[in-house]
């Protein structure tokens, strides 16, 4: 059967199986290698995509049920060169050890960001908590989406030329609030 | 890798087009909505159809919550993410919140339906509970556009079987509203997201301070996730308290048939039904009078 959809802003179109699963596609088709293949059972969450703006577990999807629709992978999260703020906070705060869980975490990450600007770390634990790193690497990942949040508030600040303190929003080198007591 | 065996794919554009071509293709076919209990399956090969049928494109027509003054009527095609965030839902049923912050994980919850957890009737799923603990009718349409409303006992076959015949499929669930309700859900599980060890559902009507009615269902503990009429029928007329809710948590831990196995043995399941059982009628008592 043929299947058409939307990857990273791209329309492709492709004679697929019925039973291919969209990882597979993303990865084996298309060579979108970015997105990983960990569990196949839906429980390890490393495949997580963006169908229609919301993350869905890639193992767990049909390529076919994605025709027609918009498929975002972590190819498509930099605007160009610019890496996307969820990107940069695992850069700056170690959120990746062996880097196998982070396509998703970053994909949720970034979801999550996209509706709800400012998340508790019991949020983002909330949220990432259908997908494993197998590195145990939890604290650091929550430490990564709060320095995007925050860097993200910074920003949008700075556009505004608020008159807000420049105090308000800072973190500390480890990426939490400034002034939190951990 | 884990693959389905193949099969063709089709995608229906309205209930009454997966009708027809439920019709056409026959036995051999499946609706597919969230896929998430029916993909797993096809990739164990305990499951294999010659024809899948996507109804993903009829959420406008089979996803919503709409509150009437008899009855809350739901729309199979309702994702997991939409009960759980529904308002109206929340305020009428809070059993629905309680559950579904418990089922399986946020992004899992982004793709599954009610009425597909309905139709997977695993007995271990936690919205049959929450049905049967509501007192829910599953709407079933055929061929020809026939409609029939059977109860959740009626729904629910056995394991894995439901009363949505070849041809047919569930498009609607309703849930009576009577005054004085009162509704929690309980689930023990291993680790985030998992199948329950076991689960306990309650909903309690209060009339003054009488329990007017009051229904368990329970998930993970048998074969069948039914109510336990028995239950009921030890409420009703009675006033509450701290030994009516022990009374009934001992009839649920002799009612149920768990089995032993990796979650936990069948003295511990018992346990749990009793201990789970109290818990969620003494919630359901002070939502019921809040």
């Amino acid at each position: 059967m043929q299947v058409t959809m939307t990857v990273n802003d791209v329309e492709v179109t492709r004679e697929i199986e019925g039973r291919l699963l969209l990882v597979h596609f993303l990865r084996d088709v298309l060579g979108l290698t970015g997105t990983h293949s960990g569990c196949d059972t839906s429980n390890c969450g490393t495949c997580v995509v963006w169908l229609d703006g919301e993350p869905v577990k890639s193992c767990t999807v049909l390529a076919a049920m994605a025709g027609g629709h918009q498929v975002r992978t972590v190819e498509g999260l930099a605007k160009g060169a610019e890496l996307d703020p969820v990107q940069q906070g695992f850069m700056q705060c170690h959120g990746l050890q062996c880097g196998f869980c982070t396509p998703g975490m970053m994909m949720t990450a970034r979801a999550l960001l996209n509706r709800n600007p400012d998340p508790t770390e019991a949020e983002i634990r909330e949220a990432i908590s259908g997908q494993i790193c197998r590195c145990t690497g939890y604290a650091t990942i929550v430490r990564s989406v709060r320095w995007a949040a925050v860097h993200e508030a910074n920003a949008a600040a700075a556009v505004t030329e608020t008159t807000e303190s420049p105090e308000a929003g800072e973190i500390d080198n480890a990426g939490r609030p400034a002034g939190s007591v951990v | 890798m884990q693959v389905p065996a193949p099969f063709e794919y089709e995608r229906a554009t309205s209930v009454d087009h997966a009708i027809s071509l439920m019709e056409r293709l026959g036995s051999t076919s499946r609706l597919i909505a969230g896929g998430h209990s029916l993909l797993p399956m096809m990739k164990l090969r305990l499951a294999s159809f010659d024809y899948l049928i996507d109804i993903n494109d009829l959420h406008d027509e089979l996803g919503y919550i709409e509150a009437g003054p008899d009855e809350l009527r739901i729309g199979a095609l309702t994702r997991h993410r939409e009960l759980l965030e529904s308002a109206t839902l929340t305020a009428a049923f809070p059993i629905f919140a309680d559950a579904e912050r418990v089922i399986a994980d946020p992004i899992v919850r982004n793709r599954g339906t009610l009425g597909g957890s309905l139709c997977q009737a695993d007995p271990s799923e936690d919205l049959s509970a929450v049905c049967t603990a509501l007192g829910a009718s599953c709407v079933i349409r055929g061929p020809g556009g026939a409609e029939r409303v059977v109860s959740m006992e009626e729904f629910h076959v056995g394991p894995y079987e439901t009363a949505v015949g070849d041809g047919e499929i569930l498009v609607e669930v309703r849930l009576p509203v009577r005054p004085g309700c009162g509704s929690a859900y309980e689930k023990v599980e291993r680790r985030a997201g998992d199948w329950a060890v076991v689960s306990a559902g309650a909903a309690v009507w209060l009339d003054g301070d009488v329990i007017s009615d009051a229904r368990v269902g329970l998930a993970a503990v048998g074969p069948n996730t039914t109510g336990i009429p028995e239950v009921s029928a030890a409420l009703r007329g009675q006033t509450p308290s701290e030994s009516l809710f022990e009374q009934a948590g001992a009839i649920a831990a002799r009612s149920c048939d768990p089995a032993t196995d990796q979650r936990g043995s069948a003295d511990y399941k018992r346990h749990l039904a009793d201990e789970l059982t109290r818990r969620t009628l003494r919630r359901a008592v002070e939502r019921a009078r809040s």
